[in-house]
């Protein structure tokens, strides 16, 4: 087999790549896009630490082949911050200091915002299913609960454009 | 089914750093032509936020915004010496030893400050915010920045401080047994309450109330972190997590996430705490440790509210329904103990 040209967006930025057979979605997106945010946990779909969004799903890019991508527009914690302005979401972690080690924010965030994508004012329920394939070593997952509904709320006040 | 409730009570004392053969670590600070300071460590921060409060003390001391702070860690080939962030001791060990390199920084700041303004540096004094004024005399100031440029440039001379803190060694009398093993000790007490639903084996934990005495929160909010994020691992230790759940055999031992149990977010109790202040004489603007005692304390809580919600008492970790089937079996066979 052979390596193949491979186009997607990520983050808004058209991709062209040569990806090879078996590649992984998560090793394109940090060695070839340089989008490091996007962690490597346990690379076997377990943690939950490269959940990325493709095509505006929720997906773990360690189980993602990366030629699979064609023509996908994927978002990755890159492109949650707009403009320079963070997304409600990771004010809320800083806010509510939902974040220790850092290794699994990224995943948690766009978890997260594809709860919120779909359910803007999510029940707390909501929330702890939306996050339940993400692992946390070290918050104790209460301040990351309350971080996603801070969002929700922070999100409720603001115009729709802004969201 | 039967579900039954317990309550369990447990108090911690957690020893601040280690004995070993003497407990040394260093902290070394110079300052930048633009009035940055640099303080090189060989410190990890592992996640808990060492360098945050590291760079709070530094700041402190110095008289300087914590954002012209610039924390290197961890270069153990070039670094000057750590023995290293375990034993809780990070806070103590390290803030000491960057109060002492701090201070010497500072004294040679201001004399440099004090050439240029051309009075005493004893005179002087910060503002925290970036400059350096005469007492009483706000208008005559010199910001950070100029006397740096002027320590360089001018007068040839480093702006710069060592520090080192030693816990000595400890030898234990021969006599009576008594030692110094440590440099101070935080406390806590955690109560724990249960739900056991005695047919399935299950434990819920319902919630986690703790008070913990920690000498002086540097950071309150990251000492609240270590307390939740704590009180997390604590019952996942109690309760579920294991390499061998059939120790000394290895069989079934977890080899992924997948079977590595731990509690996610739907499992997690209410938590509570509260923290107290008893300042150390020894510790860095009174501070104990309270990284690992976090994770102790909830864990003999639980047990005991095990014991006091059904009777029966598991004195191996973790407590998996297996495991408290097997002792209601037996409980109900044999009269209790
Ligand atoms: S790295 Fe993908 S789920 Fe763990
Ligand atoms: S913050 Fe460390 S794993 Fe979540």
């Amino acid at each position: 087999m052979r390596s193949s040209f491979v186009s997607f967006t990520l983050n808004g930025e058209e991709k062209e790549l040569l990806i090879a057979p078996g590649q992984r979605l998560v090793d394109v997106l940090r060695e070839q896009c340089g989008a490091m945010g996007t962690r490597n946990g346990c690379g076997q779909g377990g943690c939950g630490a490269c959940t990325v969004h493709v095509d505006a799903v929720p997906m773990l890019s360690c189980l993602v082949l990366a030629e699979l991508a064609e023509g996908c527009d994927i978002l990755t914690i890159e492109g949650a911050a707009r403009d320079r302005t963070l997304h409600a979401l990771q004010e809320a972690f800083v806010a509510e200091a939902a974040t220790q080690c850092g290794f699994c924010t990224a995943g948690m965030i766009m978890a997260a915002k594809a709860l919120l994508d779909r359910d803007p004012a999510p029940q707390r329920e909501a929330v702890v299913e939306a996050l339940s394939g993400n692992v946390c070593r070290c918050t104790g997952y209460e301040p990351i609960i309350a971080a996603v509904l801070a969002a929700a709320a922070m999100l409720a006040r603001l115009p729709a454009a802004a969201a | 089914m039967t579900r039954l409730r317990g309550r369990g009570i447990s108090a911690v004392n957690y020893p601040t750093g280690m004995n070993l053969g003497g407990d040394p670590s260093q902290a070394l600070i110079h300052a930048t032509t633009t009035g940055n300071f640099v303080v090189t460590l060989s410190s990890v921060d592992l996640g808990q936020g060492l360098r945050t409060i590291m760079t709070q003390i530094a700041a402190e001391v110095l008289g300087v915004p914590p954002e012209s702070v610039i924390i290197d860690t961890a270069d153990t080939d070039t670094g000057p010496h750590c023995m290293g962030t375990f034993a809780s001791r990070a806070t103590h060990r390290i803030g000491n030893a960057i109060i002492m390199a701090a201070t010497e920084a500072r004294n040679a700041l201001l004399d440099v400050a004090g050439e240029e303004l051309e009075v005493a540096a004893a005179d002087l004094e910060t503002d925290g915010d970036g400059r350096i004024a005469v007492k009483g005399v706000p208008g005559k100031s010199i910001s950070v920045l100029d006397a740096a440029l002027a320590a360089h440039f001018k007068y040839g001379r480093t702006i710069s401080g060592r520090g080192i803190y030693l816990k000595p060694r400890s030898y234990p009398d021969f006599e009576t047994g008594a030692m110094d093993p440590d440099s101070c000790q935080a406390h806590a007490c955690t109560i724990a309450e249960v739900e056991v639903d005695t047919e399935t084996g299950e434990v819920r934990v319902l919630k986690l109330t703790s008070a913990y005495e920690i000498g002086r929160a540097l950071n309150p909010m990251m000492v609240e972190q270590q307390i939740v994020g704590g009180s997390w691992m604590g019952m996942s230790h109690a309760l579920y997590e294991t390499t061998e759940p059939y120790y000394p055999d290895r069989a079934h031992g977890p080899v992924d996430f997948a079977e590595y149990l731990m509690p996610g977010p739907a499992d997690i109790p209410q938590y509570d705490a509260v923290i107290l202040e008893r300042p150390s004489a020894s510790g860095p603007f009174g501070a104990k440790g309270i990284g690992e005692m976090t994770a102790n304390s909830p864990i003999p809580a639980i047990a005991n509210a095990i014991f006091d919600a059904c009777g029966v008492r598991i004195d191996e970790l973790p407590i998996t329904p297996e495991k408290l089937l097997r002792a209601l079996d037996a409980a109900a066979v044999a009269p209790r103990r």
